[in-house]
């Protein structure tokens, strides 16, 4: 699998299914170069002098959890009308402009950021940065563009939630695992809530977050900071700061109650199980406890060699998957999981009972020193991978600013690893692996219409 | 995500990246072929890049893909594909997982409609063992019982979730009603009834058909000689069966050729899947009909299906076109998905472009942004070992020769505004599109 789950980062609405054994960060020693602009805005240069190739990124630091309260969804749809023109550049034209110089552009929002990118050749690289630059201030909205583009993601969540039972149920079981954090709510918004969003609140929405000092520029490729420097000063330099951005989160009350989300439904082929608690991100946790989190997810249920697939899928031979993941990229909170599918002909709850099992010897037993080491180097090893690609250094990079997190952290990620301990991972899963701060989430195949 | 590139439902069909992207413009200074030819007489092309220290090797037998699956036993490819990894030589399935973990190499198999294919990584310091490990899992696969056991369970689970799927559901109708009686039309991941039948014999008998030497393919990029190569080609492939019985898969043209037919699913939006015959990849109008792909409804935000569908009438978040060729049939197919409400008036839309290209061709402009496109993104492609192999791997499984990341943007630019009416207008046929939706689309007719 590519290093990059750019598809399962967005939304959060993906399938239970594929996240078994996704890992959570490929960081490594990029060697990125960084300055500020005078207008507040970073930015960040990674030379990678392979193909005659930049990507070019610009991160929002606001994501669907900044949204004001009944109007879920208006960050990614406003994601979406970033392409609908400036004073000098018509509706769609964006995009097709990036084409005409053989480049390709998208988006992305997650909860807590907003990202937009363009892939093109070396000498194309101005040509981005003034279009890029351009709608940073310059967006004309209408509602002869506005409305339509709301019935395409009413599309888009129709594609990615409502026709399938897997991402509903996954959205049942976010808005549970918070009691009070905008986590609750998915990144695409609520149905209801979407079809009530207007002009005027993209508009709020882009004059509040859109300005330079919530901004930051990410350039990778066949460039370095001296060279795209004056570049970025010409373009995003002179655009003027807002005022001061404070993301006013709201924090979680003690979790007292484990909960249950359950959903049967006649189009579920497969049915699963997961367990998903409420873990400290990298931003917000103690020492180094996300790093801890981050091996104990690969030992556990890391890999087809992991405890809990040897355990369920080899040894037991009652789940067909099993695996563990943590994502640790968050400004607020994190969330740990493991989950399960069961055989053909194996009832859920036997693999339940054998998925709490495991996590009860798990706390009881904890991890080995010889699990430890093999865990690690893994793990380190996945960070030269990641030094492969173009792309893999910009997306970590932008995800660890936006999230509260520094080049330091990003660059130190593989150090950070080494230095986990068996008693940091045992500790942590001690402190997370809680029934009281969990969701557990059902997917059942309904056999026939009206037996349940 | 703003846009949603088109749904590949992987276990149906897998698209040639030459046929969905084009090649173009080569930066040749940046980019040096070897022809490496091992001791033992394997081959394999070569580009040194020393600038990570990762080597990303792809490979692919020509006849082993799904359609060569015995009657009855359909699947067996991909279970093939599954297992390799489950035990090889001394090595039973947890201990070859474990050795192949702490190498740290990347090995997957995958099994597409026409060949078997291999994708493996390594790293530079662990390229000894991750090798061995490899050139074991081909020549010596264990297919012990248990693992064999477990894998048909994974795969029986994973065809359960896939026959509630809406793409999944259309997709293995589409083809169903296109080739029937062929192996294309055939599902690939094959069924539970014949998934259920397949043993280690079976898996055996796949080896010694489809895992042999004269049908093998090796591209391989980053931190390693051609000296260093050879020798692990060698370790590798050189003791692999010369040749084996793959057996034959006939020349088949598309049937069902303009009917429509609605699957009833209980869901707000509706899956809908197109097509009609295309164009083979060595035919010498491909380079024309992929200029026409891109404009039409390949191209992304700049398509012509995108414009109508989604931007000026919001009826869809994704609607595509694609080239499909295969080694005995050619395709030109499109997707689209939208409420149950709206499919009649998205599938009218696009009729129509589809009849207004097939009429007038594109503009001037058109066309010029197309080729521009097509040959600038060329190098956006090169950013990793992994990709540089998989592009490699793609020019000598087509057979364009050496020569061809040189001269690829020489046939695009060649392209003129009437070539494109001549081929538009043989290739677009709207009535000619067999029509499959998934879903309680309204005002549609099926065909009877």
């Amino acid at each position: 699998m590519p290093p990059l789950r750019l598809l399962t980062v967005i939304v959060g609405v993906f399938a239970l299914t594929v996240t078994l054994f996704a890992k959570t960060s490929y960081a490594a020693v990029f060697n990125p170069e960084s300055f500020t602009l005078k207008n507040g805005m970073q930015v960040v240069v990674i030379p990678n002098r392979r193909a005659p190739v930049v990507s070019h990124m610009v991160w929002y630091k606001t994501g669907a959890a900044d949204e004001p309260r009944g109007k879920s969804g208006i960050a990614h749809f406003f994601e979406h009308l970033m392409f609908k023109g400036t004073k000098s550049v018509p509706p769609g034209e964006f995009s097709k402009t990036i084409a005409r110089h053989g480049g390709r552009d998208n988006a992305f929002t997650t909860q807590d950021y907003t990202a937009y990118f363009q892939i093109v050749a070396r000498d194309k690289l101005e040509l981005v940065m003034r279009l890029e630059a351009d709608r940073m201030r310059n967006l004309v909205l209408t509602d002869k563009e506005v409305l339509p583009e709301r019935d395409v993601v009413l599309e888009e969540r129709r594609s990615r939630t409502d026709n399938n039972p897997g991402s509903q149920l996954w959205e049942a079981s976010r808005a549970a695992l918070f009691l009070n954090h905008p986590y609750k709510n998915p990144v695409i918004g609520w149905k209801h809530e979407i079809e009530q969003l207007t002009t005027k609140d993209a508009l709020d929405f882009y004059r509040q977050f859109y300005v330079p000092n919530n901004a930051i520029l990410i350039v990778a490729g066949d460039v370095d900071a001296k060279e795209l420097k004056p570049l970025a000063e010409k373009y995003y330099g002179v655009i003027p700061g807002g005022r001061k951005i404070v993301r006013h989160r709201v924090a979680e009350p003690p979790h007292l109650a484990g909960r249950r989300v359950e959903m049967a439904s006649r189009r579920v082929g497969q049915p699963s199980i997961s367990l998903n608690y409420l873990a400290p991100s990298y931003a917000t946790a103690e020492g180094n406890r996300a790093y801890a989190l981050q091996v104990l997810a690969e030992i556990f249920g890391g890999s087809s060699t992991a405890e809990l697939y040897r355990s369920l899928v080899v040894e037991q031979g009652i789940a067909s998957s099993a695996g563990a993941w943590f994502s640790p990229d968050a400004l607020d909170y994190g969330t740990f999981g493991v989950s399960a599918s069961p055989r053909p002909g194996i009832p859920i709850e036997k693999v339940e009972d054998a998925l709490r099992g495991s996590v009860k010897k798990l706390l009881k037993d904890g991890v080995s020193e010889k699990e430890l080491k093999r865990a690690v180097k893994s793990m380190v090893a996945s960070a030269v991978y990641a030094r492969d690609s173009l792309r893999a250094a910009p997306n970590i990079i932008g995800r660890a600013l936006s999230t509260g997190r520094t080049i330091e952290d990003v660059e130190n990620w593989p150090d950070r690893i080494k230095a986990v301990t068996v008693d940091q991972v045992n500790a942590a899963a001690r402190a997370v692996l809680r029934s009281e701060s969990s969701v557990t989430a059902i997917l059942r195949k309904k056999q026939k219409a009206g037996t349940k | 995500m703003r846009k949603l590139s088109p749904k590949l439902v992987s276990g149906i069909l897998m698209l040639p990246l030459i046929g969905l992207f084009g090649l173009g413009i080569m930066p040749s200074q940046a980019i040096e072929i070897k022809e490496v030819r091992s001791p033992g007489g394997i081959k394999a092309w070569l580009v040194q890049d020393k600038s990570v220290p990762v080597i990303s090797m792809n490979f692919a037998f020509k006849t082993g893909g799904t359609a060569f699956d015995p009657t009855g036993k359909e699947g067996l490819a991909r279970m093939v594909a599954a297992m390799l990894d489950e035990g090889a030589g001394d090595l039973k399935s947890q201990q070859f997982q474990t050795q192949l973990q702490d190498t740290a190499a990347r090995l997957r198999f995958t099994a597409s409609t026409d060949k078997f294919r291999g994708s493996f990584r390594t790293l530079k310091a662990n390229m000894d063992e991750a090798f061995r490990l490899l050139g074991l899992a081909l020549n010596k696969p264990r297919f012990d019982d248990k693992p064999v056991g477990r894998i048909r369970g994974q795969i029986i689970a994973s065809l359960q979730r896939s026959a509630q799927d809406p793409d999944s559901i259309g997709m293995k109708a589409w083809y169903k009603a296109v080739f029937p009686g062929h192996p294309y039309g055939r599902p690939g991941d094959g069924t539970i009834r014949s998934v259920k039948t397949l043993v280690a014999k079976d898996l055996k008998g796949f080896m010694q058909r489809h895992v042999v030497r004269n049908s093998l393919i090796v591209a391989v990029a980053g931190d390693i000689s051609p000296t260093e190569l050879g020798q692990r080609l060698d370790q590798v492939f050189g003791t692999l069966p010369a040749s084996g019985r793959a057996g034959e898969v006939a020349e088949i043209t598309p049937t069902a050729v303009g009917k429509v037919f609605v699957i009833d699913r209980k869901i707000p939006q509706s899956t809908v899947m197109f097509g009609h015959s295309g164009i083979k990849r060595d035919h010498p109008d491909w380079y024309i009909a992929s200029v026409i792909n891109r404009i039409l409804g390949g191209g992304g935000f700049s398509s012509r299906l995108m414009e109508e569908v989604r931007e000026k009438r919001g009826l869809a978040y994704g609607v595509y076109s694609y080239l499909n060729p295969y080694d005995h049939a050619a395709l030109y197919m499109g997707g689209v998905a939208t409420a149950n409400s709206r499919v009649a008036e998205s599938l009218k839309v696009i009729r129509a472009e589809w009849k207004k290209m097939a009429d007038h061709g594109v503009t001037a402009k058109e066309l010029a942004g197309a080729k521009t496109y097509i040959n600038g993104s060329f190098p956006l492609r090169l950013d990793s070992t992994r990709r540089i192999a998989s592009l490699l791997l793609a020019v000598q499984i087509n057979n364009l020769g050496k020569d061809y990341l040189d001269k690829r943007s020489s046939l695009i630019n060649a392209v003129t505004l009437a070539d494109i009416k001549r081929v538009a207008k043989k290739l677009l046929r709207p009535k000619a599109l067999t029509v499959v939706i998934v879903g309680q689309p309204k005002g549609i007719k099926p065909t009877p």
